[in-house]
């Protein structure tokens, strides 16, 4: 569903003031390049994470329909106005938040006349989307957020594209080193306000040309130490971990200028699953064991609340205990691990938004499972007339399919068959399937012995049968 | 100690500041902007509506608003963190701002209604005396500007009828790109241009530093924001950093508040960074005479106090023993 992630600048500049400078027409040239590409492309949503929209308490989630007004930037007035009407996906928005509150999040959603929506999402949004052709989602970027907590909010964005099922450009606004320069300087002459920063700036450039995104993540801190990256670079946490946390991407620098002495540069990510790796260039930051010694200092500034999955175990403080964190240099390998949420790729497509199965604590709860077969959505065992109507079904190869789909999802999450503990089974005919049912259930299940049920229902979702909804030791 | 450290901030000693003839600075108050203490107050102008919540800072409020519009101030100043400036110190320069001001951080809490008329022309003096100091600083000229809700929450507080104009600044980035020491320079400077350009303009001016004191602050907001089950302070370091700033403040004895200011960003993520209270206290010249802390309590954690100074009270005041 993730078809190109997207960096870019969020300065005005190149929108209002190309003419000022050749770098900033050259972002400007680079983004409107970019924004007809991604018009081409196909994408049916914009999900934008931008470094200015600040956010304290957890993360924000713009879902008014069309927001509308007149930006005047606080530094940049000067530069003029910029009136904007977005299109916004509020659909989207609702689902991530929800997503994030059940991995124990804070999360808002934002639909109020007059929101100030900051500058970065307004200029990113006016150069790739100019004709608002694609809907758009925006989320915040919490300024305490450290990298687990902006993982974890990548994370659910990840589940809620793969839920919502449109075709999505990931886009993270955010700038590359971020110091400015102070005093009234020429447009004309501006560049990167140190030759550390310009260095620095073009050693992650290589990186992101190489489609090395989990690199560049796990280097953010120290690139973040030296060249004060835009707020600590946590943009690359969150787009690491939405994008998958890995370096198979075809990666493309567009452009790289200064603005006003910060770096800004315009990068391509596009999925590569049959990259050839170059296993020397890469390398593992671990559960964040610099965490106390190189981080912000803030770190008990934690956004997530308590929550049911994985972060439970990350010790990080809950929603009750304000003050309470664990030193940051406590974080468990476990901490590091994704949401507990199983998705399999070998198991047939959830019919609606939600998970194969979830992990909690020692088990695992698995959805309601039918026959379908994985990749063509196919329901097996299905009798049809001459007109190609269906006449009835054959519950013994559904029941197979049903089991085998559950089996499938059981391994991908580390479990297995033989650690059911619990059935319960919906059958569309009771009295003319049961019996058989029976006999192909015992064939799996006879030795097991888990507990079941067994409920005649009217119909399913789908035209299938039969459906078994499990629960299993993890 | 102290003074020694004073000294190598750029304070002006003691006894040589000038005094004014006509009009000058009647007050200065330490007026912190939470829009959560709007919120708890319900004006016609706020749109979200609550039961109630941080009563303690809003009677505090309501008897230095009190204390303050009796002297009939011609024009309240006021210094904002939330309207941050890469390049110098700004300042509001169109007569008149009307608009919608919707918090980012709390749009749940904050949707107000404004209309403020702005004291251009002693704006113009501050920014012009600025300039003749070696600071930068400019005005901001377009009338869509929307006005930050730092600088309309401190003002509401102390004028809610906003029958009187202001003078809005900017909070220049310095100390974060640069250093705390460098930052508070340049905010005792333009302090002192501030002080310069009123006296020379005969108006009768409150100061409004905008700022909380100790910083942190929760990340998670209860289901009921006025909650005040949850208020309390984020850490006790805070606190204690938090009562040593006021405890200063009620002996007079700001000079060495102002040295010790630095170290009180560094280790309470103070807000005062911003340079609210050190421009404030430059431009009353350092006051040796006891602040009234009208209040003090918790907004998500972080520490708020609502603090004056009257120079008239001046000769009555004495600088010992304000706190045993």
């Amino acid at each position: 569903m993730i078809q190109k992630a997207y960096i870019v600048p969020g300065q005005p500049h190149p929108l209002l003031a190309p003419e000022k400078n050749a770098g900033w027409a050259s972002l400007r040239r680079s983004y409107e390049a970019v924004g007809k590409e991604i018009e081409r492309s196909g994408a049916e949503l914009i999900l934008l994470y931008s470094t200015q929209w600040f956010s304290v308490i957890g993360h924000l989630f713009q879902i008014d329909p069309k927001p509308k007004w007149t930006l005047v930037d606080q530094n940049w007035y000067a530069l003029g106005e910029i009136p904007y009407e977005f299109r916004i996906e509020p659909e989207f928005g609702k689902l991530y938040a929800r997503l994030c509150k059940e991995h124990g999040m804070q999360a808002a959603t934002v639909a109020y006349h007059g929101f100030p929506i900051d500058t970065g999402t307004v200029v990113a949004l006016k150069l790739l989307n100019p004709n608002n052709a694609i809907p758009a989602s925006v989320v915040s970027c919490n300024i305490y957020a450290e990298r687990e907590e902006t993982r974890a909010l990548g994370f659910a964005a990840r589940a809620a594209i793969e839920a919502y099922g449109k075709k999505t450009i990931v886009v993270c606004v955010t700038n590359l080193s971020n110091r400015y320069e102070v005093a009234d300087i020429d447009p004309a002459h501006d560049r990167i306000s140190s030759q550390k920063d310009d260095e620095w700036n073009r050693k992650i450039l290589e990186m992101f040309g190489e489609g090395r995104l989990e690199d560049v993540a796990q280097v953010a801190r120290d690139f973040a130490r030296e060249a004060n990256a835009d707020m600590n670079f946590k943009a690359i946490w969150w787009l690491g971990a939405v994008m998958g946390e890995h370096n198979k991407y075809d990666g493309k620098v567009w452009d790289y200028q200064p603005v006003w002495g910060t770096g800004n540069a315009i990068v391509e990510l596009t999925p590569n699953d049959r990259k050839q790796m170059d296993w020397e260039k890469e390398f593992d930051e671990g559960p964040v064991p610099e965490f106390a010694a190189g981080g912000t200092g803030l770190e008990s500034h934690n956004v997530l609340a308590e929550g049911p999955d994985v972060h439970r175990q990350s010790e990080l403080s809950s929603q009750d205990d304000y003050g309470g964190a664990a030193p940051a240099s406590s974080q468990t390998a476990a901490a590091a691990q994704p949401p507990q949420i199983i998705r399999s790729e070998r198991a047939p497509k959830p019919v609606g938004p939600y998970p194969h199965a979830r992990r909690v604590g020692d088990f695992l709860f698995l959805s309601g499972i039918g026959p379908r077969t994985p990749g063509t959505n196919e329901i097996p065992g299905l009798l049809r007339d001459g007109a190609g109507s269906v006449i009835g079904h054959d519950i013994d190869v559904q029941t197979r399919a049903c089991i085998e789909n559950v089996k499938t999802i059981l391994e991908e999450a580390g479990s297995s068959l033989a650690k059911v503990l619990d059935v319960t089974v919906y059958l569309t005919d009771m009295q003319g399937d049961f019996a058989r049912f029976n006999e192909v259930y015992a064939e799996y299940f006879g030795t097991i012995q888990p507990t079941r049920t067994t409920v005649g229902v009217d119909s399913l979702p789908t035209p299938i049968a039969v459906e078994l909804k499990v629960i299993a030791a993890a | 100690m102290h003074q020694t450290a004073a000294a190598g901030f750029g304070l002006p000693e003691a006894g040589k500041l000038t005094r004014m003839s006509k009009g000058g600075i009647i007050g200065g108050v330490l007026a912190p902007h939470p829009p959560h203490i709007v919120y708890g107050e319900n004006p016609w102008r706020n749109e979200p509506k609550s039961e109630c919540g941080w009563e303690v800072l809003r009677w505090g409020y309501e008897r230095a608003r009190k204390h303050f519009l009796a002297k009939k101030p011609d024009v309240f100043l006021v210094h904002s963190p939330h309207w941050q400036t890469v390049i110098g110190h700004h300042f509001l320069g169109v007569p008149e701002f009307h608009g919608l001001s919707v918090d980012p951080i709390f749009p749940n809490l904050f949707r107000y209604t404004y209309d403020i008329k702005v004291d251009v022309e002693l704006a113009e003096l501050i920014a012009e005396e600025g300039r003749s100091m070696g600071l930068i600083t400019k005005m901001m000229r377009n009338p869509n500007f929307r006005v930050d809700y730092g600088t309309i929450v401190s003002c509401h507080m102390m004028n809610p009828e906003w029958d009187v104009p202001i003078v809005g600044i900017s909070s220049n980035n310095s100390p974060y790109y640069f250093s705390n020491e460098m930052g508070q320079a340049q905010m005792i400077q333009l302090g002192e241009a501030t002080r310069r350009a009123i006296e020379k303009s005969g108006r009768r001016a409150v100061l409004l530093a905008s700022n909380t004191l100790s910083h942190r602050h929760f990340t998670t907001e209860p289901e009921i924001p006025e909650d005040m089950s949850r208020e309390h302070v984020y850490e006790h370091s805070g606190y204690l950093w938090d009562m040593q700033v006021l405890d200063l403040m009620r002996r007079g004895r700001t000079r060495e508040l102002a040295a010790i200011l630095p170290e009180f960003m560094d280790h309470a993520v103070s807000e005062v960074k911003a340079g609210s209270l050190a421009w404030m206290l430059s431009a009353l010249g350092f006051p040796e005479y006891p602040a009234e802390v009208y209040g003090y309590w918790t907004v998500i954690g972080t520490g708020n106090a609502v603090v004056g100074w009257d120079p008239e009270l001046k000769a009555d005041a004495t600088t010992q023993g304000a706190v045993a």
